[in-house]
């Protein structure tokens, strides 16, 4: 590094005269003319990357979207929504017990780990001691584990001991897996709410969870509700752990302590079968839970510029 | 009023390199409105047709309220607007050089322009060397020898020398807040600028540090020309030569009242609303 010593030697009239700032001057100017050039190249280059791996990212998405509307679109009828499945080779059905399936089973999974996900994420927020430092760790490793993993684990839990596959099994699974992804996103969220407004509610004769519940998690509630909505349309696209846990079936059935379809059990089941009717079923049910997860985003998105302005 | 900028004399010569045209005037704005959005209406335009100079070796004040545009008048010099929603309209010149024609780009500006912000932003990666050179840098200047020299002629220039000489490899942000300043001011002044902006460079910094910062800005006008946003009556009658007074009109809309030597400005004003201003009873 540069020190000062053979610096400071110099005489201070010398590097100051109208001479030495004309020249530095000359020299910078002649620099950043003959510079600019390349400067610019360099800029609109790295735009154009920027560009192009734009339009890559896009690709695959437009054409997952793009192709699953065009194989499932015609599967899509009243029928759809309010039949059970049929056997290969009849026409007709639906996937009524998948669709209220998904909605019991991730419902239930969301009910527990959003708000606990919240909590966890609070204590972090107002910590950094080893403790915190661990659970943030934990919350990194479990967000990584793989889905079939937690999936038997559940299996071993709670399948096993009450010998029974059901939709609350699939919850389990599905709320573990959720839980540090909600932990980590709603930290990251509450994280940019700026100290100064910590510092405004505590003087102001605020306890911490009152500034946390009044202004943290409000200033913060876009952040936490798109974080909670990705974590909660991750759980619903997930089929691993309902494997070993809610099993699928083609009975209706509202009871979280049977075994229950979903509607990734159903595009995996009718996803492989020969018949190009279940084939159809099959994209039309990856389509309505393409476009649920899409109007899930959008109304908590709504609801939560809603909120910010409303805000009491 | 300066009236129309003062073009005789300006140096249109080939040695473009170190020339700082040889007008009277560092800095001309001739009929510049900045307006925020698209649509022209009133409420849009943030300040309104201002015509001002800034001459060579002395500090300028653009003094007024707040939210009347003396900020966004100074960013309409080295063509900050470009990276937010701002459109300038009129003419902007720094010695020959029209900032806002066709073929000038903006970096090219900017290499002729420093400018210091309210709160000191040093990069906070960078030791105190490295952000005092880091102009210079991104201009594609990279001999070693020459960075050094910069580097000490404007710490020198900043009064910071002294204290800093021998810890230039210490992280910049260990400094207190008016050194921090003071380093936002070399960093600006390494790369030989022929006008210093400055945006309040004291509100954020107690009355000792303000108080060298003022002094600093004094030393400097006399080979710099110097473009001080302030709010503070005080702080334009301490240390600048000329005061131009920022007030909004009618419509909502920044404009220049009054314009002359500081010493005019305050003692005869002659725009009513600059005497109101100046003693208190508005803005």
């Amino acid at each position: 590094m540069t020190t000062g010593t053979d610096l400071a030697a110099r005489d201070t009239e010398d590097v100051l005269s109208p001479e030495a700032v004309a020249r530095r001057r000359r020299v910078v100017r002649r620099a950043s003319r003959s510079t600019l050039r390349r400067r610019r190249l360099v800029g609109n280059a790295t735009r154009i990357v920027c560009y192009l791996a734009l339009l890559v990212a896009l690709v695959p998405l437009v054409a997952l979207v793009s192709y699953t509307i065009e194989r499932g679109v015609s599967g899509l009828s009243e029928a759809f929504f309010t039949q059970l499945p049929v056997p290969e080779g009849v026409p007709g059905g639906g996937v009524k017990e998948a669709i209220i399936g998904t909605l019991i089973i991730v419902g239930l999974a969301a009910v527990v780990a959003i708000p606990l996900g919240l909590a966890v994420s609070l204590f972090l927020i107002d910590r950094r001691g080893k403790l915190a430092a661990s659970i943030r760790f934990v919350a990194d490793v479990m967000s990584g584990v793989p889905s079939i993993a937690i999936g038997i684990f559940a299996y071993a839990l709670i399948v096993v001991p009450s010998q029974h596959y059901s939709g609350i099994s699939g919850s389990f699974a599905l709320a573990v897996l959720m839980l540090p992804i909600i932990v980590r996103a709603d930290e990251v969220a509450m994280r940019t709410v700026p100290e100064d407004l910590w510092d405004a509610a505590l003087a102001l004769g605020a306890p911490p969870s009152r500034v946390a519940r009044s202004v943290v998690v409000r200033t913060a509630l876009p952040g936490l509700v798109t974080g909670n909505l990705l974590a909660v349309a991750r759980a619903a696209g997930e089929t691993a752990p309902l494997l070993f846990t809610a099993l699928g079936s083609v009975l209706f059935t509202t009871n979280p302590f049977q075994p229950m379809d979903a509607m990734p059990l159903r595009i995996k089941l009718d996803g492989t079968q020969a018949d190009p009717h279940l084939q159809t079923v099959a994209w039309a049910t990856a389509l309505v839970l393409l476009a649920s997860i899409l109007v899930l985003s959008i109304v908590a998105r709504l609801f939560a510029s809603y909120a910010t302005r409303h805000a009491r | 009023m300066l009236g129309s900028p003062l073009r005789d004399g300006v140096e249109t010569g080939s040695d473009a390199d170190a020339d700082i045209g040889s007008g009277e005037f560092a800095v001309t704005l001739d009929h510049v409105s900045v307006r925020y959005g698209k649509v022209e209406n009133a409420k849009q335009v943030a300040v309104r047709d201002v015509s001002l100079a800034f001459p060579r070796n002395q500090v300028t004040a653009l003094l007024g309220p707040s939210g009347c545009g003396k900020t966004t008048i100074l960013r309409s010099i080295n063509r900050m607007h470009d990276h937010t929603s701002g459109k300038v309209s009129g003419s902007v010149r720094i010695g020959d050089l029209d900032v806002y024609a066709r073929d000038t780009r903006p970096e090219l500006v900017r290499a002729r322009v420093g400018m210091v912000f309210q709160r000191p932003n040093l990069f906070p990666t960078l030791s105190i060397f490295d952000n005092v050179v880091a102009g210079l840098r991104m201009n594609g200047v990279r001999k070693r020898e020459f960075l050094r020299e910069a580097a000490e002629a404007a710490l020198r220039q900043a009064a910071l020398w002294d204290s800093v000489k021998n810890r230039l490899g210490l992280p910049a942000v260990r400094l207190s807040g008016g050194q921090q300043q003071r380093l936002c001011i070399a960093r600006a002044l390494a790369i030989e600028p022929e006008v210093l902006l400055l945006d309040e460079p004291c509100s954020a910094l107690d009355p000792q540090a303000s108080a060298r910062i003022e002094e600093l800005i004094v030393e400097l006008s006399s080979h710099i020309a110097i473009a001080l946003v302030t709010h503070n009556l005080f702080q334009a009658t301490r240390i600048s030569h000329r005061t131009a007074v920022f007030l909004l009109d009618d419509q909502g809309s920044g404009t220049l009242v009054e314009d002359g030597p500081t010493v005019d400005v305050f003692s005869s004003p002659r725009d009513p609303r600059t005497l109101a201003y100046v003693t208190g009873t508005i803005g």
